[in-house]
């Protein structure tokens, strides 16, 4: 291997390396949250990347029927627990909240799905549909059971993965597509060695959103509200937090992140309706050398993740995602090591 | 570490509130539902047609699978997303075998059961330490792994598999035809369960049903929770190995796909939709699943065109419908409606024909020095939890540590049995340095301990309870208990059981389950499961809290007749007057040191002491 082509598995990797950091930041925060380890996150990036290439075909995109679908769901959940527990009165918000918002970034990418209309809204209308998959599932299948153990919730977890994955088989086809550029032209880099443009968005993108990321937390009292709620779920209610709005906050911005990882990675991998999930899994890696609960481990598990990968791949190509989740053991194996856990706790809660 | 939620029961069926004569009417309905039920799969292929023969063999090997994961995550409590992996470590490496080798299929079993077995070996040993949910999603990473690897190797056929595997026979009799291996398959699915029964009523079977109550309680029987958890775990994957073995020879052709974690989902599914809290929710779910598959590929395809991709997501919806509204499976359902008469009963009289004791221990002889606590300090960070103390106790004795709240007894207490390691200082016990030894050594060693935050299996009787404290007392392995052969020495456990719990005063309630006792009883049942470890030393963290007064002087008198037959003890109390009037000697502490230290009127009118409990007069 010479340094060329270290370079450029370098750089290849630290592309990589931003998708998982989004992902992975996605994925601490509904944990840290709700317990949930969120497999379906990768899929509603993919969503998001079909979702944009059917508008660059000039199609409607079938995302629209299932956030709807996904709507419909959620609502009857609803305005059936809102019957059970006898508040009548709330149905009319419940109708607005659970019905006609989700219905808004339809509309949008409805309006946006013509010839015509410039790339840079047929992004963000594609961003927004996605943003509310994330809560509508959380409403239908997490909320009922918010209280089982985690073990429960993870799998439920793979099964709504196996669910979307299904959704999206139906919705999208099975075809794969790529989208046009985001960024055109390269940045030269001496020596005849380049590096596009799409990359440095990228890259660009995860220093800037995970930048913004922190700044919400630190700064803002919806911010806290999350990290409280992470903290001690009883002494976030205490205060005044509802857990099941923190809740859907969580999922609404992992949402946001996905729709945006989505678009960036559309452009330099073909996207299948099942191409998530190894994405999602690889962000999963990520966020356990995080431990799911710190982000600036995560990062840097992100980061070593994508280079891993890049790396790997040079070696072999078939065998990269095989060293990529292999990684996972030891990376586990010292976070157990070094977190002398209090287990105890924990084992008689299932009874 | 939790785990799905079923409303566990004991899977070991206890006779709780049956009597005599109702539990045998129980033990003949029961035998005859068994009776019946291998009839029906004697006779099934007789009337079935080829595809419902078929279908029911492969009900069989996700039988076999689903048991392992209802005894490693229904019983044992750790979830695993990769037991396909399992499978497809036997079917590829008995395929390699009988194929590139040309070797019998006999040879590839006993060759795909080592290597799915050392496969889980090697993986459990580095996995099963961890806490929580990591355990489970470390399942996931090697079960991606193991399925990607068939799909890129070579020797396997890399994406399109081994084909032309051979078909199993018997001397000349060859089992290619479904309805032959259907009578193997199942005849392997009844072995896998009766080693399972036989299993989960043993001493190991006990250390396994206790593995959720945490690994401290383990290590208090002298028992590795570890160890437990990886020999559970290679059981489970040697049961997913035979379902391996027998889809390779049955469908004579291996591909990845039928390996990866997809499939790993759907056995799971097959155990929660059966039930995790029972055996038997085994073959119910895999029946329940399969069928259900079955009719979706029947039914979809009139009703739409998209069938293949609607399976799929009804699937997906259906399991996540169970786990919202019957957590408890198929099983659990059945069990509610049926109250448990449906049951498998205990057997009517396991105790049955009376055997040798187990044999006791020596005693030190009185006065003999066995405890001997040499400047022990502990911190946490900053704080000095216990500084400097030192005290003996003497064989034969009653010695009561008592002291404010923060005094700092419950750490002291804990560096005693070694459940934290101390800071500095020396601990001897029968004249060994037990500092830094594993907590279970020490049990061993003959120190058995009760718990502050009472530590039973409520779902297992109080016999079993009990029983579960002569583990170390006691050898029989798992496969020596899988396969019947160890029942003197169960034998001499349960009755040793029943005499502890005949002891303190429980042996009429022997089959109730421990969950339904009081609080303040379950304390004393504890301390019976101390002395089924033959203790030299008995140690009690707070045995009188939450009894009433008869109660305690019920304790009173059975920890005094204890100390007449040589037991020492060691006593953590709150109720002075229950110690006052209890103990030869008492050590008092107080902000982590010793106060003082003697016998009882003494310590009482020592001015120090009731300085440290109600305040100095200055």
């Amino acid at each position: 291997m010479t340094w060329d082509v270290a370079l450029i598995l370098g750089i290849d990797g630290l592309a990589n390396g931003a998708v998982y950091l989004l992902a992975g930041l996605g994925l601490v925060l509904i944990f840290s949250v709700t317990r949930v380890v969120f497999v379906p996150f990768g899929d509603v990036a993919a969503f998001a990347a079909l979702t944009l290439a059917a508008f660059e075909t000039n199609r409607l995109p079938p995302t629209i029927g299932l956030v709807l679908t996904l709507a419909v769901l959620a609502l009857l959940t609803e305005v059936g627990s809102l019957i059970r527990r006898g508040e009548h009165r709330q149905i009319p918000k419940a109708l607005l909240l659970w019905g006609v918002l989700p219905a808004v970034p339809c509309l949008l990418a409805w309006l946006a799905a013509r010839a015509g209309v410039p790339a840079s809204l047929q992004i963000a209308a594609t961003v927004l549909l996605v943003v509310p998959i994330a809560p509508l599932l959380a409403r239908v299948v997490y909320q009922p059971i918010a209280d089982a153990s985690v073990l429960v919730l993870l799998i439920v977890s793979l099964a709504l993965h196996f669910l979307l994955s299904g959704l999206g088989l139906l919705f999208f086809g099975p075809e794969g597509s790529r989208t046009a550029p985001l960024a055109s032209g390269s940045l030269a880099l001496g020596d005849g060695f380049t590096v596009s443009g799409q990359v440095m968005l990228m890259v660009a993108s995860a220093i800037v959103l995970s930048g913004l990321f922190f700044l919400v937390f630190e700064r803002t009292v919806a911010g806290k509200a999350l990290r409280a709620t992470a903290v001690n779920r009883v002494g976030a209610r205490l205060v005044g937090i509802r857990p099941a709005r923190t809740a859907m906050l969580a999922y609404g911005s992992a949402s946001l992140l996905a729709g945006l990882i989505g678009v960036l990675i559309a452009p330099v991998t073909t996207m299948y309706y099942d191409s998530g999930f190894i994405i999602g899994l690889k962000a999963f890696v990520a966020a356990i050398i995080g431990g799911l609960v710190s982000y600036p481990m995560t990062a840097i598990g992100a980061i070593a993740v994508g280079l891993v990968e890049s790396f790997a791949s040079f070696w072999s190509g078939a065998l990269k995602d095989v060293i990529v989740f292999s990684l996972l053991i030891p990376v586990l194996m010292l976070r157990s090591f070094l977190t002398p856990h209090a287990d105890e706790d924990e084992e008689e809660v299932d009874q | 570490m939790s785990a799905v939620q079923p409303p566990v029961q004991s899977v070991v069926p206890d006779t709780t509130t049956v009597g005599g004569e109702n539990k045998m009417n129980r033990i003949s309905r029961f035998r005859l539902l068994i009776a019946l039920l291998v009839a029906a799969i004697a006779l099934a292929p007789l009337v079935l047609g080829n595809f419902s023969v078929s279908l029911l063999n492969d009900i069989g090997i996700g039988t076999l699978v689903a048991l392992g994961l209802v005894l490693l995550t229904g019983v044992g409590g750790a979830t695993s997303f990769g037991q396909a992996a399992f499978v497809g470590i036997a079917a590829y490496s008995t395929a390699w075998l009988t194929t590139a080798h040309g070797m019998s299929p006999w040879i590839g079993l006993a060759f795909a059961l080592a290597l799915t077995g050392l496969s889980a070996l090697a993986i459990g040993m580095l996995t099963l330490r961890l806490g929580g949910h990591f355990l489970p999603l470390s399942t996931i990473a090697w079960g991606l792994s193991i399925a990607m690897l068939f799909g890129n190797v070579d020797a396997l056929g890399r994406h399109t598999g081994l084909s032309n595997i051979p078909a199993l026979s018997i001397g000349s009799f060859s089992l290619a035809d479904a309805r032959s291996m259907y009578y193997l398959i199942w005849f392997i699915v009844g072995l896998a369960f009766l080693f399972s029964y036989n299993l989960m009523a043993s001493r190991p079977g006990r250390a396994i049903r206790s593995l959720r109550g945490g690994s401290i309680l383990l290590a208090s029987v002298g028992a590795d929770a570890y160890k437990v958890r990886l020999s559970l775990f290679v059981l489970a994957a040697i049961l997913a190995g035979l379902a391996g073995w027998l889809y390779a020879h049955m469908n004579r052709f291996v591909s990845p796909a039928p390996f990866d974690v997809r499939a790993s989902i759907e056995y799971l599914l097959m155990a929660v939709a059966g039930g995790l809290g029972q055996l038997a929710g085994a073959v119910v779910g895999a029946a329940l699943v399969l069928v259900a598959k079955n009719a979706l590929q029947d039914v979809l395809p009139l009703l739409t065109q998209r069938a293949g991709q609607l399976e799929a997501i009804t699937f997906a919806a259906l399991f996540i419908l169970l786990l919202h509204f019957a957590r408890g499976g198929l099983m659990g359902f059945l069990r509610r409606i049926t109250k448990g008469r449906l049951q498998a009963p205990q057997s009517a009289d396991k105790l049955g024909e009376p055997a040798a004791p187990l044999a006791h221990r020596e005693l030190p002889k009185r006065g003999t020095q066995i405890l001997s606590v040499q400047g022990v300090v502990k911190r946490f960070g900053g704080l000095v939890a216990v500084n400097d103390v030192s005290f003996d106790v003497n064989a034969g004795e009653i010695v009561g540590l008592i002291g404010p709240n923060g005094a700092g007894k419950s750490t002291m207490f804990n560096l005693l049995t070694c459940t934290l390691t101390m800071s500095s200082g020396k601990v001897r016990f029968l004249d060994r340095d037990i500092a830094g030894m594993p907590q279970r050594e020490v049990a061993r060693l003959g120190l058995a301990r009760t718990f502050q935050h009472v530590k039973l299996r409520p779902h297992m009787s109080l016999l079993d309870n009990v029983a579960l404290g002569a583990h170390s007392r006691t050898r029989s392995g798992m496969l020596k208990a899988g396969l019947r052969l160890d029942r003197e020495e169960e034998r001499q456990i349960l009755q040793e059981a029943k005499r502890q719990l005949d002891r303190i005063g429980l042996g009429d309630r022997a089959h109730e389950l421990a969950g339904s006792l009081p609080l303040g009883t379950q304390r004393i049942l504890e301390i019976a499961r101390a002395l089924a470890a033959d203790p030299v030393l008995l140690v009690l963290d707070e045995p009188a809290a939450g009894l009433r007064r008869k109660e305690k002087m019920a304790l009173g008198d059975l920890l005094r007749k204890l100390r007449e037959e040589g037991v020492t003890i060691l006593i953590v109390e709150h109720d002075m007057d229950f110690v006052m009037k209890l103990v030869d000697r008492l050590v008092v502490m107080n902000f982590g040191s010793k106060l003082v230290e003697g016998v009882p009127a003494a310590v009482r009118a020592d001015e120090r002491v009731q300085a440290a409990y109600l305040g100095s007069v200055a």
